[in-house]
């Protein structure tokens, strides 16, 4: 059933989809939020440390006589040291001419008491330059000393490569973890499906009854509507049965009625031509009374079938009792009923359901076997309990073993038999109700063999 | 080809014309193609075993071995850094800011402790300590100082004797001297009062170390200040005249340093030069490395060894220089 229907993707793969790429794209932004953050505290480290150093070289100016002196404290370089050994370049200046350092480093404009960090290209390589400046005054004069103190990052880098590395880590670390967590998730979120699926599955075709096992809150509307649903089917069905039971209830008896004026109007018709017509009304309302008698033992069948009565019932003596009543019919048409049975075929199930199924199954071979031919019928309990009715028929027509036993079906071969097409039907049902099937097949040598397997 | 024969003929002796070397050798092996241009302001007699033990490892290569003083040095391989493919100084805070303005080649594959190199392009390869070296003739009847302190007072007590036989270098000539001068400094003010002492005693100014030691050993000073004790201790050895003190109070140790020129014209064999000299320092049982190796300073963690570190190049400033000259000067030249 689910095979032939259409699937719009997986739940499951939807669920684990989102959470996976969810914990992906949340690790990604991990690493660079902390690769980012990492970056910045790095270059504030190396920041305040230009920031001291480019401070205490501003301090160490001063102006003798006319002279501007830069006395730069051994400090101020030494603690630029760093463990990759980066290269310090710097520049002096007094107001724009050039006192001491590197000519070639660039110098920021800078005001007084400001402090400005670049990040620059200076021979090549990336350096973090900044820029200060102070104002000197002199006997007669103002003077501005500005200083550019360079850097370049390769620790820096050094320590963004460490924190880079162990930043994926972590973020590789989350992703499985949210991975684990989310097949988890979505396994225990889909098992309370499984669990209604299966239930659902396990349950025999007449069960009809609401579920009542605890589900998961957001699954209550579902199993809710889906008890509505059945409760409304079996309303339904319960309603036709009913009808059908008294339909046929009603049209048996005036049947019963109406064959009796037309068997005494045969007994004082002589005309052959309207003693036939009258044999042919007969006929036909033997139909109609059988077709109604059937109709109400599946009716009966289908409540049985709900209510299951479990007794003890012994096959064989059950079977044995059937057969006798039925010889004499047999005898009318020169058939010879044969059992075999087991000495005992001790069961549990609906005795008067099971004799039901067995007398269609009968009616069946009588209907179809030609005159002076033998039924046999086979009772046994080993390996499993099974009814087999064989006949020397035509057999069932192939290709429509499968679908014979569906209400109202005939096979194409029953043309000219009375039958109303519900006795393999009932037969069927009745297996069922009974945890078992209903085999139909044909025999090498000829006839047909209806089993129930139970 | 022939062309650059030519040329090569034209410009080489244009080149020896043009600059003046205090010493220059050729260390050939026959056939060989290539020559390695070392410029260096250690001592041909020191250095020769190592390139000789070198040539001897690779027979296709030339040495061409030229000294000259440290700031020399300096000057002529910043001018010409495509000429020399190895410079070789015990000036440290002028090598360290060759390596800082990017002209030494990095060295990845040279392996040396992070004390000992810089930039892994400026390579650390012997431990040497400034001394203080005296004629034992001046001190035959007094105690031999054994600190500045001690120094300045035997100064003190007979300037008669020392008036014009004290020597130290010319720190506006010598870059080693420079920086032995500033590190003194930095350590302590008993540098200065040192040196108004020998300056109140006419100081002897040398370029370098070599002459300070000759005129030592023959008598013309009798107390050498800030002297290499490497190169004092070759002299010990023939003669005995001459006592190499170690100050106790703040030893100052250089460290002699090797880079490979950024524009090298034989980078391959520099980089192998390189390597054998830290091979041949870290080998102790060799008779051919004669210069102190690396080994003092790592057992002796005491001796303070001037580090490998930017902050050398503190007194590299003009300003810190003129600043730093002219204290000196007004100290040691007293006219």
């Amino acid at each position: 059933m689910s095979a032939n229907m259409a699937t719009s993707g997986s739940l499951r793969n939807r669920l684990v989809l989102i959470l996976v790429g969810g914990a992906a794209i949340l690790a990604y932004l991990l690493f660079f939020a902390i690769r980012n953050y990492a970056t910045q505290v790095a270059q504030q480290g190396q920041d305040s440390i230009l920031s001291a150093s480019i401070t205490s070289i501003l301090d160490a100016a001063a102006i003798q006589g006319d002279v501007v002196e830069v006395d730069l404290p051994y400090a101020a370089f030494s603690m630029l040291s760093t463990a990759f050994d980066d290269q310090i370049f710097y520049a002096i200046y007094q107001d724009d001419a050039f006192l001491s350092g590197y000519e070639t480093l660039a110098i920021a404009g800078v005001a007084a008491r400001e402090t400005v960090f670049n990040t620059v290209d200076y021979q090549g390589t990336q350096v973090r330059v900044v820029t200060a400046s102070r104002t000197l005054i002199g006997k007669d004069k103002r003077t501005q000393i500005r200083v550019a103190l360079a850097q370049t990052q390769d620790a820096l880098a050094g320590t963004l490569r460490q924190i880079s590395r162990n930043a994926a880590i972590f973020g590789a670390s989350f992703f499985l973890l949210a991975t684990l967590l989310s097949f988890w998730a979505t396994s225990s979120t889909i098992g309370q499906l499984n669990r209604l699926t299966n239930s659902v599955t396990r349950r025999g075709p007449q069960d009809l009854s609401p579920f009542h096992k605890p589900v998961p809150s957001e699954m209550l509307p579902l199993v809710t509507s889906l008890n509505s649903l059945m409760a409304r089917l079996d309303h339904t069905l319960k309603q036709s049965e009913d009808f059908i039971a008294e339909a046929a209830h009603r049209v048996r008896t005036p049947l019963a009625t109406v064959r009796s004026y037309a068997e005494a109007t045969l007994q004082r018709v002589d005309k052959e031509e309207n003693r036939q017509a009258m044999r042919s009304m007969v006929r036909a309302i033997d139909e109609s009374s059988r077709a109604a008698g059937q109709l109400l033992d599946h009716a009966m069948i289908t409540f049985r079938a709900d209510h299951l009565e479990q007794q003890d019932v012994d096959l064989s003596a059950l079977i044995h009792d059937l057969v006798e009543r039925l010889k004499p019919i047999a005898e009318m048409k020169d058939l010879t009923l044969r059992l075999h049975s087991d000495a005992q075929v001790p069961y549990k199930g609906d005795a008067i359901l099971l004799q039901n199924a067995v007398r269609n199954l009968l009616d069946n071979a009588l209907k179809y076997s030609p005159s002076e031919s033998v039924v046999d019928i086979h009772v046994t309990c080993t390996p499993n309990v099974e009814i087999r009715v064989c006949d020397s028929g035509k057999g069932f027509p192939k290709g429509e073993l499968d679908t014979l036993a569906m209400r109202f079906k005939r096979g194409m071969n029953a043309e000219g038999t009375i039958g109303s097409g519900l006795g393999l039907t009932i037969a069927m049902d009745v297996a069922v109700a009974h945890n078992g099937t209903l085999r139909l097949s044909n025999q090498a040598e000829g006839g047909a063999c209806a089993s129930l397997l139970l | 080809m022939r062309i650059i024969v030519a040329l090569t003929i034209w410009i080489l002796p244009q080149l020896v014309l043009a600059q003046d070397w205090e010493d220059r050798r050729l260390f050939e092996n026959e056939g060989a193609e290539r020559t390695l241009r070392i410029i260096s302001s250690t001592d041909t007699s020191l250095f020769a075993p190592i390139v000789e033990d070198f040539l001897s490892k690779n027979p296709e290569v030339s040495v061409e071995y030229l000294v000259n003083g440290t700031a020399d040095i300096d000057q002529i391989f910043r001018a010409d850094p495509d000429k020399y493919d190895l410079l070789i100084s015990s000036a440290m805070d002028l090598q360290l800011k060759t390596a800082n303005d990017g002209l030494a080649l990095r060295l990845s594959d040279v392996a040396h402790p992070p004390w000992a190199q810089w930039r892994q392009s400026l390579f650390a390869f012997t431990s040497e300590p400034a001394a203080i070296v005296v004629n034992k003739a001046a001190f035959a009847d007094h105690p031999l100082p054994r600190s500045r302190q001690e120094l300045i007072e035997s100064l003190r007590a007979r300037p008669n004797v020392f008036k014009g036989h004290i020597g130290t270098y010319d720190i506006r000539q010598s870059g080693l001297g420079y920086l032995f001068a500033t590190q003194d400094a930095r350590a302590s003010e008993t540098f200065w009062r040192l040196m108004e002492v020998m300056g109140a005693l006419d100081v002897r100014l040398y370029c370098c170390s070599g002459d300070m030691i000759d005129d030592l050993s023959d008598g013309t000073i009798a107390v050498a200040y800030n002297v290499l004790g490497s190169y004092a201790s070759v002299r010990v050895e023939s003669e005995d005249q001459i006592e190499i003190i170690l100050p106790s109070d703040f030893p100052t140790t250089m460290m002699r340093t090797a880079l490979v020129s950024k524009d090298a014209p034989q980078p391959e064999i520099a980089v192998e030069f390189v390597q054998h000299l830290i091979r041949l320092q870290s080998d102790h049982s060799n008779d051919v490395f004669l210069l102190p190796s690396l080994r003092a300073q790592e057992s002796d963690v005491e001796r303070a060894t001037i580090a490998l570190e930017p902050a050398l190049m503190t007194f590299l400033d003009k300003l810190k220089r003129r600043r730093f000259i002219g204290e000196w000067e007004n100290a040691v030249i007293q006219k």
